[in-house]
């Protein structure tokens, strides 16, 4: 199985950083040519949520992708993918806030307590905000591995929120088409741990802290 | 295609018209796709001529009209009214047509007619969107009678100068102005009057989101956001806060319909 040197790994971080920048460049280049549609607002709102999901996906999926390929030094990709999860999820909520609200933080809260999918989707950022904060080596230390494990397992409360979140959008255009996709994608990949776990088929130790 | 109209100054809002770019190109036409780019992009497949509408049930003169037919009806009139989504956005649009009581007082409904359902068309083969479980097609809306016979309720031929783009109902809509833009159906083939209540498509798909008369009403939030302000496209930019929206979306002339009616139990 394919397994990076320091130099090739050190290419691959760089490549994967530049290319998670993508979405958010394509949205100031959308913005400078006039092509981000009628509702600029909308289309900034709902392409920062996909890459939210698309960027949570992609973190859930290394544990799993790391044990089916042999390839056990994608781990040193999770962090990255996980921040700029936390990345779009700031910018998604700062669209809303920003733009929706224009910074009307008692508005905000009012929108927040009263509609069950901006309360989930609310919910599930603040959730992230920690997990955000403790990515660095150095908390990791601090808490000791085994307390930040228990921490960041937060993700598995997070995943179904943010699908939750998406359904609940969705829900009045009877439109569950990508919410079913994406709940069956995060299904598939915490199944597929609980699977592993049930079957305490763990041989294989996985290294949880980052590096 | 030009469709010529003369102006009724008696229902010219003052806001600044929407762009046509705006306006033809930002839609919710689910027969072509939830998208809203979608209607422009598919909805070159419809065939607007021949184009036929069917007037039936409770009316002394049920009939089949063509667009020929209707086009001449009655004086064609530019009337530029607001329009404002469900889903929090608005624009303002010349539209073209006639009030639809012209229509209806020409096929003489019954004294049992108390409603009147609008069917649209639904076929697979000009319409990609037909098939998708989104909604039970064909797409079916309503009114009452007294709020299908107010001269604001425009039967719609054309806009901006020009008959009906498809992606915005081409060849005949109906425009509800003081209601959600959903309630005005468009490319519509049948036209029914009845008795009862009609079931529209978009109450059958989510009752408790979307009611018989959707009214455009500031104080009664939809479920998921509020209603208690829009955004105008092409209008209002990043740095402007979303506008207040207006009771009847501005239209209080049409309050008295209602009067006596709880709006927030009749949503």
């Amino acid at each position: 199985m394919f397994q990076p040197g320091s130099t090739q790994l050190r290419a691959i971080k760089i490549a994967v950083f530049l290319a998670a920048l993508m979405p958010l460049a394509r949205l100031i280049w959308f913005g400078f040519t006039d092509r981000l549609g009628a509702n600029p607002i909308e289309f900034i709102t709902r392409s920062t949520g996909d890459w939210t999901l698309y960027f949570l996906c992609l973190t859930l999926a290394i544990t799993p992708l790391r044990r089916l390929l042999q390839m056990p030094w994608l781990i040193k990709l999770r962090r990255m993918l996980g921040l700029f999860c936390f990345f779009y999820a700031v910018l998604h909520f700062t669209t809303f806030l920003w733009f929706d609200h224009f910074f009307d933080l008692e508005e905000m809260w009012r929108d927040v307590l009263k509609r069950p999918f901006i309360a989930v989707g609310f919910t599930a950022f603040i959730l992230l905000i920690p997990l955000a904060l403790t990515s660095t080596n150095a908390m990791v230390r601090r808490l000791g591995g085994k307390s930040w494990q228990r921490l960041h397992r937060l993700i598995y409360l997070i995943a179904p929120l943010g699908i939750l979140h998406f359904w609940w959008m969705k829900a009045g255009k009877n439109d569950f088409a990508e919410p079913i996709l994406f709940g069956v994608i995060i299904a598939i990949l915490l199944g597929l741990r609980l699977y592993w776990r049930f079957m305490k088929n763990g041989a294989q130790p996985l290294r949880t802290a980052p590096r | 295609q030009k469709l010529p109209a003369t102006r009724n100054a008696a229902y010219v809002v003052m806001d600044k018209p929407t762009a046509y770019k705006d306006a033809t190109t930002y839609n919710n036409f689910y027969e072509f796709g939830t998208d809203k780019t979608d209607p422009s992009r598919y909805g070159g497949s419809l065939k607007t001529t021949p184009w036929t509408v069917a007037i039936e049930g409770e009316v002394k003169k049920p009939q089949v009209m063509d667009i020929d037919s209707l086009r001449k009806l009655a004086p064609l009139e530019e009337r530029i009214y607001r329009l404002r989504c469900v889903e929090g956005w608005s624009m303002v649009i010349p539209w073209i047509g006639y009030s639809l009581s012209a229509l209806i007082k020409k096929v003489e409904p019954t004294g049992n007619a108390k409603y009147i359902e609008f069917i649209s068309l639904a076929d697979k083969r000009q319409m990609p969107g037909i098939g998708s479980p989104v909604l039970d097609w064909p797409y079916t809306e309503g009114l009452r009678l007294d709020e299908a016979m107010h001269p604001l309720t425009l039967l719609t031929l054309g806009m901006y100068g020009e008959v009906l783009p498809n992606q915005n109902g081409a060849p005949v809509r109906v425009v509800v102005p003081w209601k959600y833009g959903f309630k005005s159906a468009k490319s519509i083939v049948k036209i029914r009057f009845t008795r009862d209540e009609p079931k529209t498509a978009w109450n059958l798909a989510a009752p408790r989101e979307y009611g018989f008369y959707s009214n455009v009403n500031p104080d009664v939030d939809h479920p998921r956001w509020s209603q208690a302000s829009e955004r105008r496209i092409g209008e209002d930019s990043f740095f402007t806060r979303k506008r207040k929206t207006l009771m009847f979306n501005g239209y209080s002339e049409v309050a008295s319909l209602y009067t006596g009616m709880d709006l927030r139990k009749f949503f």
